[in-house]
């Protein structure tokens, strides 16, 4: 009785089915394919040739350049913050979780904006830093700062909930029998916290790699120095080289298939590992 | 062994101790008694110096170690919910604390190795150091966090709700093992519960707390014979209240005789077997006050709407401002 109360009827059923996949269909797999397509549309020879140009070479170097060192550089930040916040009580964390969400809630082009405000050539320290010959805006500096700025909330975001939840009596007993903190972190709080935190990664990963916005503005759009993937499709975009766009955004798609699979699969990992727990 | 003075401790405006004197001597065993909110886990917590007092000192063994770490007490800590690594064999749990030990106190892997499974034969899981906490059962997880504490030689074993989170069973069988172990080891122990049964057949001494302060000290017996104030009365063991001019008269559902011309009568209301007695309950004619009597059940059960009445043969008064007054009435 109470069972059939919260069942639809058959044909609601499908009716909503229906609904959710030629939206998903319509929204998410029809453009992917379209990628796909258009990239290949002249075969696999202009598509590979396209990959091959010095430019897009230099612009998935950069790319990958920037994830290495954005990524590693918040994963650190993304512990430390989420480990403060969780396991000690001190003046001002409201204000640190909500500042931790600032990246998500500020427009990118905005983000983009403040680095070029700080360190551009009539910015805070534009004439400071054109005096001893350094170059933010612009150049490499830049998109990695815009771009750990974008991308700081995904480790931070995924590991509190994790470990608020765990709360802190793994790190109590490990203390309480001598460890000292480095020790207690190593072997007794990241075990714990292992596969969230290789899924807060993986989300940062795939931002870091796709970041348009805020990077666009610090770029300058130099060919083969500063252009990263996402804004190297937009260049042979608008020149009308839809082949050599494709296949570049191409790429990017096939990133975002892989952070989804290895998020899969890490969720099925994570899920059979919350399971054990209990 | 530990001598607390004027401990006091406050989280934001809550005041949660307000200045604890208590002494431990050595091999005691002691339980923390109390409702949830009395204090009794912040108290054991600043013992072990996972939390620290606001004001007060705490000696043990003579020192003072009111501002030292829980790192550098040498306390063992059992955890409620055991706290176990999961992602570590038992062994190695259990191993925790002396491979984390660094400089002259290291001990090599294979005497570590060897110390884990003798503390695995003491808590009776000896052959299980290959499996992780999550294959074994509440109470072995327990004893797997009992034998890690025990591991480091701890001069004191603080212990958090011990059995809280185990069932009614398995909690009888490891109270009683528990008690043997204490029995063989000596060790000063202090554990806190919210179960007076269980501090009654545990402890040595029992300390009553109440709203961060404590009530009473005593042996099991005292505490549960002769409670000092309304609160123990109250919360250790079962108690029937009677108003009385300046006060109220508390007495146990035991302590009473029953006479067919007694000076109370009980209009019975519900009544079943508790055990090796009859548990009647019902109001008391006249004053309305509920009561519970326990009757010997070797006679027949009393019956729905009878009247029984009764003295109290022990009972004790307690004055409006606290005060108590012990008397054998009649």
């Amino acid at each position: 009785m109470s069972v059939q109360a919260i069942t639809e009827s058959p044909v609601m059923r499908a009716v909503l089915i229906t609904i959710a996949l030629v939206f998903l269909g319509f929204f998410l797999l029809l453009p992917l394919l379209a990628v796909f397509s258009e990239a290949l549309r002249e075969g696999a020879g202009p598509f590979l040739d396209a990959l091959h140009t010095a430019d897009a070479l230099a612009a998935i170097r950069l790319t990958l350049l920037i994830a290495a060192i954005s990524v590693p550089l918040n994963m650190v930040f993304g512990i430390a913050a989420s480990w403060a916040i969780t396991k000690f009580q001190f003046p001002g964390k409201a204000l640190l979780i909500t500042l931790i969400d600032l990246p998500f809630s500020v427009s990118p082009v905005v983000s983009g904006l403040i680095f070029v405000l700080l360190f551009g050539a009539n910015g805070l320290f534009g004439a400071w830093l054109a005096e001893h010959d350094l170059k933010i805006i612009f150049a490499v500096p830049g998109i990695v700062l815009a771009t750990v700025f974008i991308t700081f909330p995904f480790v931070a975001r995924e590991l509190i909930p994790l470990m608020l939840e765990q709360g802190k009596d793994d790190e109590e007993a490990a203390i309480s029998l001598g460890a000292n903190g480095w020790q207690t972190f190593w072997h007794v709080t990241l075990p714990n916290i292992r596969w969230g935190l290789l899924y807060g990664v993986l989300l940062c990963n795939a931002r870091a790699m796709g970041e348009f916005g805020a990077v666009s503005v610090v770029s300058g759009h130099i060919r083969g120095e500063t252009n990263t993937m996402p804004l190297h499709v937009e260049i042979l975009y608008n020149e009308y080289d839809f082949v050599g766009a494709f296949a570049v955004a191409s790429l990017l798609a096939l990133l975002a298939l892989v952070t989804l699979v290895a998020k899969t699969v890490l969720e099925w990992r994570f899920g059979l590992h919350a399971g054990a727990r209990h | 062994m530990i001598h607390l003075r004027g401990i006091t401790k406050r989280f934001g405006d809550y005041a949660a101790l307000h200045g604890i004197d208590l002494d431990v001597a050595p091999g005691e065993f002691i339980a923390l008694l109390g409702p949830s909110g009395s204090g009794k886990t912040t108290l054991l917590r600043i013992i072990a110096g996972l939390e620290f007092q606001d004001s007060g000192t705490v000696l043990l063994g003579g020192e003072d170690v009111s501002s030292t770490p829980v790192a550098d007490r040498h306390v063992g800590f059992v955890f409620q919910h055991y706290a176990l690594f999961r992602h570590m064999t038992v062994a190695d749990n259990v191993a925790f604390g002396l491979s984390v030990r660094r400089g002259k106190g290291r001990l090599p892997k294979a005497a570590r190795r060897a110390r884990a499974e003798e503390l695995l034969r003491l808590v009776q899981l000896e052959g299980l150091g290959s499996r992780y906490p999550g294959q074994l059962s509440g109470g072995q997880r327990q004893r797997v966090a009992l034998a890690r504490a025990l591991a480091i030689e701890p001069r004191l074993l603080l212990l958090d709700e011990p059995f809280g989170a185990l069932d009614a069973k398995v909690r009888k069988d490891l109270r009683r093992w528990l008690r043997d172990l204490h029995k063989a080891m000596g060790l000063t122990s202090i554990f806190v519960t919210h179960d007076q049964e269980e501090a009654l057949e545990l402890a040595d001494r029992v300390v009553v707390m109440n709203q961060g302060r404590i009530e009473q000290i005593g042996a099991p017996d005292a505490v549960y014979m002769n409670p000092e104030t309304p609160f123990v009365s109250h919360f250790v063991g079962e108690t029937n209240r009677l108003p009385a001019a300046g006060g109220e008269i508390h007495f146990r559902p035991h302590e009473i005789t029953l006479s067919a011309d007694g000076a109370e009568a009980l209009l019975v209301d519900n009544v079943f077997r508790k055990g090796a007695v009859w548990r009647a309950e019902g109001l008391l004619e006249g004053s309305g006050q509920f009561v519970e009597l326990d009757l010997p059940s070797s006679g027949d059960a009393p019956q729905l709407g009878q009247t029984i009445r009764f003295n109290p043969h022990r009972a004790r008064m307690f004055t409006a401002d606290g005060d108590q007054t012990q008397g054998e009435t009649r």
